[in-house]
């Protein structure tokens, strides 16, 4: 594979226009830049489907659709983490024949949620009278109200009495797991016991938020069939549809889900849409109206998920020319209150724990256990960011200890074409972990960047003039570093996901000459209403504009799946593929081999509406075994790279990130602007989760639970980003994709770490680098080098806990 | 749930002062802090609104007598744009560009940072240590408080219910050096960890530093003169130990506390920090 580096250095950030591959697979179809389409030459993709409708305000997300006579629902809430619920008492004062109450009593079906089909169903859809309280700002009770009037004072006139039971905060401390595993490759013990160098370290990473624009938001329509159907901001139509048939105990045709437009998702509207539409519905049902549960910003940082902290520890042997020799982790996920996707997200962390790394004796053990905090979920990356960050700031201190540079350890260690991974898995084919890294280096002259923070050192310009006593500012005002850091990141679902799934896309030539795409997947910002018709028509041989796409509905659309894990334009757009090539097929077929887009609307004309489907089939190599951890995980690793550049405030710790390089390969590009826009938001988020964005807990509670206080990066804040694209296309699917959504959240956080240290000499153990810990850590290694000892920040600094 | 309250909008201050008389009224003037109260999820909403929009009289930056005259409806992209101040008194427009961003900028108001009275409020700490007069009036006629009478406790000022805040009036000082700093989580939308303002009186750079004031915002429930590090700093020149001193002096004067935004620690460790820093600039060592 080849890969070019862009050279347009004025622009804000700028996308490499990626060479074709020297290698494709068969009968690759192509879809990228510079394809010849009616005579003009496509050289940043089509623009977004939805684009001008969001512009212009024209689009409708579910606050903006109207029900003529639709109430108002709200949620009672807990407010402990861990109690007895007694009784939610009405104030007889109230007339409570206005609204509506819906209790647990009142679910018809199973009144237990699980995430996903094939995970523990032990989340209550609403805590019953009697029952266990698991975390602050559980539901309890809802209530809908004609008006929002009523409904503030029907909220008022119900109490909830409880009796405080002792909680678990520290995951650490927790006596339920949810799930673990143990991977376990060559001989641990003679890993060691040949080792030059032995290291250890302890690493751990807070909540963080996804902080999608609009709130989780669905409206709840009951049907003349005793049915609803329900529209709103979500990621997975059809993982509320059987969340819906289950809780209330209707059949597949009374459920009915419609994805309104939505306002960001990045995992957030994964799971918590199937509870918010369960609410809803109970509502609807029981006052025979439409009712709307729109979320206001505070409640939805209260109670819906975020990223899961956790704690890694890395016990690592290498020999003195920094090769890899044995590898034992710990990776605890904390996975709050209910099991949800803990089990999958733990699956991601698992596999990834030991980085892009070969290594012969590996040992990964990790689990996720609960605690009294909201559940954890789905957040870009799944897992993939808090073992990320640790193995990479561990080979740096291991590097630093050795004298090797970052860079060189990395190319020493980084797997290549025809390794093995821990869980036995032989990288035979798109294996670009290497080229990552030289185009990360590069584009930035690491080396040369890298000298420049080690001479400044040497003349006594470097940390020891960074170093202070905690009163007296330095000498120095502010340091500059660099750092380079580098993941993978697996394909589509961990081990038999897609199998359990079975997904489905179609595409239709309906009789009015009308090509269509019908999938399930939807469009939250990233781009899948406007790249899956571009592969359609590229398969079809017709321009991308002459496709449609059909709405996300259940009543509509097959289940191809949840748009999640990278897995839209790699999976869900292989099968497009193969039904698109189906359909062109039979229609040229049956037209003496013309070609479809001479014929295709003079076909439907003559023969009315013709289909065509595909359904996934099992990748070919290992299968996975998802008790053993062993086997192949993933049908293909992306890879990616990073390189940023930071200047830290020595006065106050505060970090600010000039500059990024992010090198990604998704296999191939489909759209280089929606491509590009990726690269850019997952650096800024993983920046953010670098740097700023901070959870803070007290007694299970989110203290920060507003825009005004849980903080992320603004524009002025962000660095300048450069995406190049590398593409090492997967030979699975007929168009080599293998997703790019995660990879930029993986890898910027580590690299921003390795700037921070390059800067000032502490090692960062605990994201994020808030300048408290930071400055903690400049401090302390004031001290520690009158000993001649760099200190590390954060480990003994709560961050800001009141 | 937003409440809607009723508004009124008086055409002239006498007019204002009237209805301010009849019974307390809530002023909105940019509504920056005002909106986000209007939700109800934080204190109390106001029960009757009062439209400071139409009050001319509240508008405009004039210098007269030595003194630079803010209305109390000057927003801070005005005080950002205006040559006046660029001229007479840059660090007010340096402070303006740290609040908020663009919009709450084109909106917000010197007033209503002033009454609403944040221990957080950006501009406070400068107007402590400029020795800013603010004149505040109703029906009873008008007067004027020094700043550093004006925020007497928590979200507290000396303003009477039926009294608004007019127009600030900051002296002009020939041998006034002035220096501004805010730190904040982020680059923009950042209520500060810490504000610090510091003006002193020197002829001559080797000078020794006379009229030293010192003012500290969000380390206390107020926006706060640091008295004891003035004192330290009366009279001295801009030396490490002088820095050092100080910032000791300051470490020990403030109970900076934890909160959501940082750390106690924190606070008070970068409040000696960044003295010093100015400091060491000052006698450029
Ligand atoms: C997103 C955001 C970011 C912000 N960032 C900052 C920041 O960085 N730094 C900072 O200091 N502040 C910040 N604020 C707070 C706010 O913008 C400022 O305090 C601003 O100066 C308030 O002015 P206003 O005209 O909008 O006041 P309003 O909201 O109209 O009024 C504020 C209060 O003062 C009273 N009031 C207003 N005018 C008068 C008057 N003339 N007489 C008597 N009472 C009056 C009102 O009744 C009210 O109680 C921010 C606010 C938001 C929403």
């Amino acid at each position: 594979m080849t890969s070019r580096t862009p050279e347009r250095p004025s622009a804000q950030s700028t996308v490499a226009t990626p060479a074709r591959p020297a290698v494709r697979p068969a009968e690759a179809v192509i879809i990228a830049p510079g394809i010849a389409v009616r005579g003009h030459l496509i050289t940043r993709g089509p623009i977004r489907r939805e684009g001008p409708a969001k512009l212009t305000g024209d689009a409708r997300y579910a606050d903006d659709l109207v029900f003529p006579g639709a109430w108002y629902g709200a949620t009672i809430r807990s407010n402990l983490a861990r109690a007895r619920f007694l009784a939610l008492e009405l104030d007889p004062g109230f007339d409570w024949s206005t609204v509506v109450v819906v209790t647990a009593a009142d679910i018809p079906g199973e009144p237990l949620m699980g995430a996903v089909k094939g995970l523990t169903p032990d989340q209550p859809v609403l805590v019953p009278v009697g029952g266990d309280i698991q975390h602050h700002s559980e539901p309890l009770a809802l209530i809908a109200a004609p008006d929002r009037r009523t409904l503030r004072a029907a909220r008022r006139a119900a109490t909830v009495r409880t009796e405080p039971l002792p909680p678990v905060f520290d995951p650490l401390d927790s006596d339920k797991v949810f799930v673990s595993h143990d991977v376990v490759a060559g001989d641990l013990a003679a890993g060691f016991a040949a080792a030059d160098m032995v290291l250890e370290g302890e690493y751990r990473m807070g909540h963080q938020e996804q902080l999608y624009i609009e709130n989780q938001a669905m409206i709840a329509v009951p049907t003349d069939d005793g049915g609803v159907t329900v529209h709103g901001s979500l990621q997975c139509p059809y993982y509320v549809h059987p969340a819906l048939m289950r809780a209330l105990a209707i059949d597949a045709r009374q459920a009915r889900v419609v994805q309104a437009e939505t306002g960001g998702g990045f995992g957030g509207k994964e799971e918590y849409p199937s509870l918010l539409a369960i609410h809803a519905s109970l509502l609807a049902l029981k006052c025979h109206r439409p009712v709307r549960m729109i979320y206001e910003r505070h409640e939805d940082i209260a109670a819906t998920t975020k990223r899961h902290p956790a704690v890694v520890r890395h016990r690592t042997g290498v020999l003195r020319d920094g090769t890899l020799v044995a590898q034992e982790i710990e990776v605890i996920l904390d996975g709050g209150a209910y099991c949800t996707l803990s089990p999958v997200v733990l699956g991601r962390s698992t596999t990834h724990a030991g980085g892009p790394y070969r290594c012969p004796n590996v040992r990964i053990t990790s689990r996720a256990v609960r605690t009294n905090t909201p559940p954890n979920g789905a957040f870009r990356g799944f897992g993939a960011p808090q073992v990320i960050f640790p193995v990479e700031t561990h080979l740096n201190r291991i590097a630093e200890a050795l004298g090797i540079s970052p860079l060189e350890i990395r190319r020493r260690n980084v797997y290549r074409l025809g390794d093995v991974t821990p869980t036995g898995q032989v990288l035979s084919s798109s294996v670009a972990g290497l080229e990552v890294l030289e185009r990360a280096a590069e584009a930035v002259d690491f080396d040369a960047a890298r000298a420049v923070t080690h001479r400044a050192r040497l003349t006594g310009q470097g940390w020891d003039a960074v170093a202070t006593s905690p009163l007296r500012s330095p000498v120095r005002a502010s340091a500059s570093g660099i750092g380079i850091a580098l993941a993978w990141h697996g394909c589509g679902f961990t081990g038999s996901g897609e199998l359990r799934y079975n997904s489905i896309v179609t595409i239709e030539l309906d009789a009015t000459g009308q090509v269509r795409v019908l999938a399930a997947n939807t469009e939250m910002g990233q781009g899948t209403r406007t790249i899956l018709p571009m592969i359609a028509a590229q398969a079809l041989g017709i321009p991308s504009d002459e496709v449609e796409y059909a709405p996300q509905d259940t009543a509509l659309v097959p289940n191809s799946g949840p748009t999640v894990a990278s897995r839209t334009a790699a999976i869900v757009g292989g099968l497009l593929v193969n039904a698109a090539r189906k359909l062109r097929a039979e229609v040229e077929a049956r037209n003496d081999g013309r070609s479809f887009a001479r014929v295709y609307r003079e076909d439907a004309a003559r023969h009315g509406a013709s289909r065509a489907s595909d359904q996934f089939k099992p990748f070919p190599g290992q299968p996975f075994d998802e008790h053993a951890f062993t086997g192949d995980p993933y049908p293909a690793w992306g890879w990616a790279a990073c390189a940023a550049r930071v200047d830290v405030d020595l006065d106050t710790g505060e970090v600010a990130v000039r500059e990024v390089v992010a090198v990604d390969d998704a296999g191939v590009v489909i759209h280089p602007i929606l491509a590009e826009g990726q690269v850019e938001g997952g650096t800024l988020q993983a920046v953010g989760y670098a740097t700023i964005e901070e959870m803070k807990v007290q007694d299970g509670r989110y203290l920060n639970d507003r825009l005004s206080t849980y903080l992320i990066p603004t524009a002025v804040d962000a660095p300048r980003i450069t995406a190049i694209m590398v593409e090492a296309p997967f030979d699975g699917v007929p168009h080599g994709a293998k997703g790019l959504g995660e990879m930029p959240m993986d890898v910027g956080a580590p690299a921003v770490i390795a700037a921070i240290h390059d800067a000032t000499g502490i090692w960062i153990d605990r994201l994020p680098a808030t300048p408290e810990r930071v400055l903690a850590g400049l401090t302390a290694s004031a001290g520690a080098n009158e000993s001649g000892r760099p200190g590390s920040g954060g480990h003994d600094r709560p961050g800001g806990r009141p | 749930m937003p409440v809607e309250p009723p508004v009124e909008t008086p055409r002239d201050l006498a007019e204002a002062f009237r209805l301010m008389a009849l019974s307390p009224r809530t002023p909105i003037a940019g509504g920056t802090d005002l909106m986000v109260r209007i939700t109800g999820e934080i204190g109390s909403p106001p029960d009757q609104v009062l439209d400071l929009s139409r009050l001319e009289e509240l508008r405009g930056i004039a210098l007269e007598d030595g003194r630079l005259t803010l209305g109390a409806l000057t927003t801070y992209a005005e005080i950002r744009r205006s040559g006046l101040v660029a001229r007479s008194l840059p660090v007010l427009a340096e402070a303006a560009a740290t609040v908020g961003a663009v919009q709450i900028q084109n909106r917000g108001t010197l007033g209503g940072n002033i009454a609403n009275a944040s221990p957080a409020g950006d501009t406070l700490p400068l107007l402590l240590a400029l020795e800013a007069v603010i004149e505040v009036g109703g029906a009873r006629g008008e007067r004027s408080i020094p700043a550093d009478q004006f925020w007497i406790a928590y979200r507290t000022t000396a303003l009477a219910p039926d009294e608004l805040v007019l127009r600030v009036r900051i002296p002009l000082v020939e041998a006034r050096q002035v220096r501004f700093r805010k730190v904040g989580t982020r680059r923009a939308q950042a209520i500060s960890k810490v504000v610090l303002a510091l003006a002193w009186e020197q002829a001559d750079r080797k000078d020794r530093w006379s009229h030293v004031r010192l003012a500290l915002g969000s380390v206390a429930d107020r926006p706060i003169r640091a008295r004891s590090t003035e004192l330290y700093l009366e009279g001295s020149r801009a030396t490490l130990e002088t820095a050092d001193g100080a910032a000791e002096t300051v470490a020990a004067e403030i109970r900076p506390i934890d909160d959501v935004r940082s750390t106690a620690d924190y606070r008070r460790q970068v409040t000696a920090r960044i003295l010093h820093r100015i400091i060491r600039d000052a006698g450029g060592w």
